[in-house]
């Protein structure tokens, strides 16, 4: 039985891992809804915006951040076994985050570079998405995700429906807007293709091209719009290897295809 | 009260951005140990963006902290620039004071409506609140909002906008774009005079301490600082940007993932609204002066628990400031200034909600990130957010541990301090022997 029909409000608990908090804070910035959402949903724990926290079982847990301590790895598996739905929010929990360089790189000189005394910092040699770790029921993508996109997943949660976020391209909402194509009419190098919807196509619309804030839509052909960006724009590899490879650096994806750069420009 | 020691312990600091804790240990009211430890696990920003593009630095440090994304956006084009060697003038740095008005219109009030203001009248969140202040509680978010329709209405989306680059915008806003969010700003401001009147009556717990403020200072007599000037403080500094590092250092300590910084051979500071408030008093709009001496704080105040107070006084700088951009704005020929790179070091520092943002950046002949510097308004706050605690457990030692631990954390939000922004950054609990 769901808790709306025991009469008790639904749990929510947000959780933050390694990342800038933008995520839920999207849902303080629901300022006309919140209020509203407060009492339909019992806002159990939530750290940011509350010194009050209610004890799990929680009926939905929001996750922000990713896994870059060991301490982090056994926190979430915590999360996980007081969580009835998990539900990820932003490029750091569901792709790694911009954090998620270190993986192509020396972990250990990257805190030498920052730290003075490395011996204090502990941190993993990777960032890491939360599906890594835990078993995880829904992925809102996006750096940040989008509020109302945040708004549908509880509101579907509330309902007892999946949530309707289309996994198509920015294109398709860049040619809904009615924006013209700034990789066709201007040469601007753009990720739209291969990127997941839900910003709004905001960058062609300010005549800039996209950089895949959203990470990869859904069977994205990353090989074929990269080999356009290269024959048709002059992209040179280390730029494209450096396109793919900024907040879902580390989706599979996105990874692949500036690997894949990365070694052709080797050779 | 016992001799005994006592451990006062808040190991997941509320209300704040990202993850801290407290840690007090006292005897009598002889305080042994102050922390404010940060956990928050460091994400390595100076080290990542070595070999990235120049540009690339707007969007990728503005996912250090989303809540102030457009202070990193900010004192990173700014920093590109003075690398670069070009200066953004006229239009296209008015357009950078509006987007960077949103950002603290909705940083501040987050901050005094949801985070802090419950401190004051006893509750433990802004929803508790809402319960029994709805009109308060809505007054704010709809505060909060008209910063956030500014911001997107420029930069795209209020969370890391995509419109700003070194030089200045992608895409120039037309006035008619702007236009209608002038009305929309003046409302706003009206309640953010009734938000001065409103935090002008919160019980303030007393402390008092001669810090030395340190904030920017433009050179133009009618600005407050907000995008740019000389780096300043109350016992004499004043510097350009580049000699940053000859006055200030920061510390690695074992406690904390945000290192600690302070004025070489002087020790603590202080950074944000009440620096930038009692070094800048002069430059408050006739609006924002006003209503802070209505206030009681035209004389300027050193109760660092009145911060929640100077933050609503600048809430109405922020719009008045925003309704005059917008009355005298003409779109620019151009979007940005354009610049070809060239080996450099830049420097940039600009004026963050919470205070003083400085970055420096060395730049390669093809214009490549060679090294990079960050150092954000918590981490310099740290030093003095801990000598905070330190004096104001010694006059309250009588309170008992729940009180004074409330105490302490509504002392900590005080500062609105940033977790994810200072680590390479805070933990809160009392230890009495």
């Amino acid at each position: 039985m769901s808790a709306a029909e025991t009469g008790a409000l639904p749990k929510l608990a947000v959780w933050k891992f390694a990342s800038c908090d933008g995520c839920q804070l999207s849902l303080l910035d629901c300022e006309d809804e919140i209020l509203s959402l407060a009492g339909e949903i019992e806002v159990a724990y939530f750290l940011e915006a509350r010194r009050a926290t209610v004890e799990g079982p929680y009926d939905i847990s929001l996750v922000e951040g990713s896994i870059t301590t060991e301490h982090d790895s056994e926190r979430i598996r915590e999360v996980r076994s007081v969580s009835k739905r998990l539900v990820t929010i932003g490029a750091c929990a569901t792709a790694g985050g911009i954090q998620a360089l270190r993986n192509f790189a020396d972990a250990k000189e990257f805190v030498a570079a920052v730290y003075a005394t490395p011996s204090y910092i502990s941190t993993l040699e990777t960032s890491t998405p939360i599906s890594d770790h835990v078993q995880v029921d829904y992925e809102l993508q996006g750096c940040p995700i989008n509020k109302l996109q945040l708004l549908e997943v509880l509101g579907a949660y509330l309902a007892g429906r999946r949530p309707e976020i289309p996994a198509t391209s920015v294109c398709m909402e860049c040619k809904r807007a009615g924006n013209v194509c700034v990789m066709v009419a201007h040469g601007t190098p753009c990720l739209g293709p291969v990127t997941h919807a839900g910003c709004g196509a905001l960058c062609p619309a300010y005549h800039r091209g996209c950089y895949g804030c959203y990470g990869p839509m859904e069977t994205p052909n990353t090989r074929s719009l990269a080999g356009w960006m290269r024959n048709s724009l002059g992209a040179e590899r280390p730029q494209l290897a450096r396109e793919f490879r900024t907040f879902n650096a580390n989706s599979p994806a996105f990874r692949a295809e500036s690997e894949r750069q990365e070694e052709a420009a080797g050779e | 009260m016992s001799e005994g020691t006592r451990t006062i312990r808040t190991p997941a600091l509320a209300r704040v951005e990202g993850e801290g804790e407290m840690y007090v240990r006292l005897r009598g009211s002889e305080v042994l140990d102050v922390q404010l430890r940060i956990y928050e696990p460091p994400r390595l920003f100076e080290a990542l963006l070595r070999g990235r593009e120049l540009g690339e630095a707007v969007d990728i440090t503005a996912r250090i902290c989303g809540i102030c994304p457009v202070a990193y956006q900010m004192s990173a084009c700014e920093a590109m620039e003075d690398a670069l060697g070009i200066e953004v003038s006229g239009q296209l740095r008015a357009l950078r004071r509006l987007i960077y008005c949103g950002e603290w219109i909705e940083s501040h009030t987050l901050h005094l409506y949801l985070l802090h203001a419950p401190d004051f009248l006893g509750y433990e969140s802004g929803f508790a609140m809402a319960a029994e202040h709805g009109e308060i509680v809505e007054r704010g978010l709809r505060t909060k909002k008209a910063g956030n329709e500014l911001i997107a209405a420029i930069g795209g989306r209020e969370i890391h906008p995509i419109n700003v680059r070194v030089g200045g915008f992608y895409r120039a806003p037309e006035r008619r774009e702007l236009e209608p969010l002038r009305e929309k700003l003046e409302r706003a401001r009206e309640e953010a005079l009734e938000t001065v009147r409103w935090t002008a009556q919160l019980p303030f717990p007393e402390l008092e301490h001669d810090y030395e403020f340190v904030s920017l200072r433009p050179a133009a007599a009618d600005e407050y600082p907000i995008d740019r000037g000389r780096i300043v403080s109350s016992r004499g500094i004043d510097i350009d940007a580049p000699r940053f590092d000859e006055v200030f250092e920061e510390l690695h300590v074992e406690h904390s993932t945000a290192l600690h910084a302070r004025v070489r051979e002087r020790g603590a500071y202080l950074a944000g609204p009440m620096a930038r408030f009692n070094l800048n008093r002069d430059r408050l709009s006739p609006i924002a002066a006003e209503a802070a001496t209505e206030a009681g704080i035209g004389d300027g105040t050193r109760n660092p628990f009145k911060s929640i107070l100077i933050r609503a006084v600048e809430l109405v700088y922020a719009f008045d400031e925003a309704v005059r951009i917008i009355d005298a704005y003409e779109k620019p020929d151009a979007p940005a200034v354009e610049a070809r790179p060239r080996a450099a070091v830049g420097h940039g520092v600009t004026e963050a909600p919470r205070g003083l943002l400085y970055h420096r950046y060395e730049i390669t002949e093809e214009g490549g990130i060679a090294a990079a510097r960050i150092v954000p308004p918590t981490s310099q706050n740290q030093r003095s957010i801990e000598e905070d605690l330190e004096r104001l457990i010694a006059a309250n030692a009588g309170l008992d541990d729940e009180a004074l631990q409330l105490r302490c954390e509504q002392a900590i939000r005080n500062y609105d301090p940033c977790i994810s922004c200072s680590t390479h950054f805070l933990r809160l609990e009392i230890d009495r022997v």
